[in-house]
């Protein structure tokens, strides 16, 4: 068994692609949400303002992008946007792809949070002469904020195990870095175990981290 | 000070507010009564656009609030309103609900704006509550507390819309208490309310309204003495 194990993962240096590859998905799932959340704001205050433009607007979006499969969408953006532009860096175009498909994930998310808050808030803001942005930034938002938070921590999560379709466009993320030792050694398990494993202790740190991090704003916050 | 022309309220077909004109002078204390349906709520919330009238005026110290053009956010830093289920901001602090429009509008600064809420807060026996959140006060403080925080604008008028339709019955009183303090002070005030002591002892005059007028307006002798059409002569013996 160890010897199995030496073979295929630490022989030859083989086991220096783990470490590179989940780097890569890190990066990617990372610059992802963030691009992910500024999306998924403004499509979100999109969604709600009276505009009826910007309504439909939002309501594309998001309709397009979540009903496509990410595997999809991602060689879209790489061979028929990207690439004929002259862009061939698969990191970038995954995390332009992944952080657009996270925006409409995102943007539901802060769309009911923002609407779970108490539509008297809104006016109490308006009444004491606060703009309707004042309102947004000092009032919705912060509370919005909290009942939101459980589901986008989950949305990073899901987002984490996307990433794995990025070897469509030769991404050597910490699935290809293992399907490559895979290929090397003629070792299917090891590998392949070892990749989950690891994606596996990586979602269930994040989980232990976020519902800490609620944990603690609950106390903090006695409402 | 508030002068209502023609003023109209629709929803699709149904018609909420069937063209009312009524004027608002300095120091009023106006009761508006009336069964529920009636429209009274409606017309409170078109005084400071919480509700887009449908057409008709309405002119806030000169200046017509119905026109686009006029920033109506300016207008309602001097119309405070204060709601049945008080809204205050469950994230922020007793203190921080009271200073946070000043501060943010930059009316105070910030040892001005904590400095006037605090001698608000004293006034009206709750200055030890100033650092807890609202989650931990009664219901009749956080009306106090609302009531409190519109005051902190220094507002020209408040409106109060149902403010004790909320509360449990044994915390009405100083809520009421309160409202009758700041009639006494000199403040305009518009109050919908159910409660015809209030009315009584408080109001310099009380509209009746029934289904989306104003149906007869008067002292509170001549409403509660003398009611003249049969409609509030019913209503009367229906509440007291």
């Amino acid at each position: 068994m160890w010897q199995s194990f030496y073979n295929t993962i630490i022989a030859n240096g083989r086991w220096i692609w783990i470490p590179k590859g989940l780097g890569t998905t890190i990066l990617i799932a990372f610059c992802a949400i963030v691009i992910g959340s500024i999306l998924g704001c403004m499509f979100a205050l999109f969604k709600i303002s009276k505009k009826k433009v910007l309504h439909v607007i939002a309501n594309i979006y998001v309709t397009v992008i979540r009903g496509i499969p990410m595997a999809t969408q991602l060689m879209i953006f790489y061979f028929v946007i990207f690439s004929p532009m002259g862009m061939n860096n698969p990191v970038l175009v995954a995390i332009i792809s992944f952080g657009i498909n996270s925006g409409a994930y995102c943007t539901e998310i802060f769309r009911a949070g923002i609407q779970g808050v108490d539509v008297g808030q809104m006016e109490a803001g308006r009444s004491l002469g606060l703009s309707w942005w004042q309102t947004m930034c000092k009032i919705i938002l912060p509370q919005a904020f909290k009942t939101i938070l459980p589901t986008y921590t989950s949305e990073f999560i899901i987002l984490i195990k996307e990433t794995s379709v990025a070897s469509f466009i030769a991404v050597v993320d910490l699935q290809k870095a293992c399907d490559n030792i895979r290929n090397a050694t003629y070792n299917a398990w090891i590998p392949l175990l070892s990749c989950a494993a690891i994606y596996l202790g990586l979602t269930l740190g994040l989980t232990k981290l976020f519902s800490f991090m609620e944990k603690r704003m609950a106390k903090s916050d006695r409402c | 000070m508030i002068d209502v022309r023609n003023l109209i309220k629709r929803y699709g077909n149904n018609v909420i507010l069937n063209n009312i004109t009524e004027k608002v002078k300095r120091g009023e204390k106006i009761v508006i009564i009336g069964p529920s349906g009636a429209g009274k709520s409606t017309f409170l919330r078109c005084l400071n656009l919480m509700e887009q009238p449908t057409s008709g005026h309405i002119l806030f110290e000169g200046t017509d609030i119905t026109d686009k053009s006029v920033n109506i956010d300016v207008l309602r830093r001097k119309m405070g309103m204060v709601f049945q289920h008080f809204n205050l901001f469950p994230h922020l602090t007793v203190l921080q609900n009271i200073t946070l429009a000043p501060i943010t509008l930059k009316l105070q600064t910030k040892d001005e704006a904590v400095e006037n809420a605090m001698k608000l807060l004293k006034r009206i026996g709750l200055a030890d509550k100033a650092d807890v959140h609202p989650s931990s006060i009664s219901g009749g403080q956080k009306q106090r507390i609302a009531i409190v925080r519109s005051l902190a604008m220094n507002p020209d008028v408040i409106l109060f819309d149902e403010p004790t339709s909320a509360l449990d019955p044994e915390m009405v009183g100083e809520v009421l208490q309160l409202m009758k303090d700041l009639a006494d002070d000199g403040m305009t005030m518009v109050v919908v309310t159910h409660e015809m002591g209030f009315a009584r002892e408080v109001a310099t005059r009380i509209l009746f309204m029934d289904r989306g007028i104003i149906a007869e307006t008067g002292s509170p002798d001549n409403i509660f003495q003398n009611p003249e059409s049969q409609r509030l002569q019913q209503f009367l013996k229906a509440v007291l």
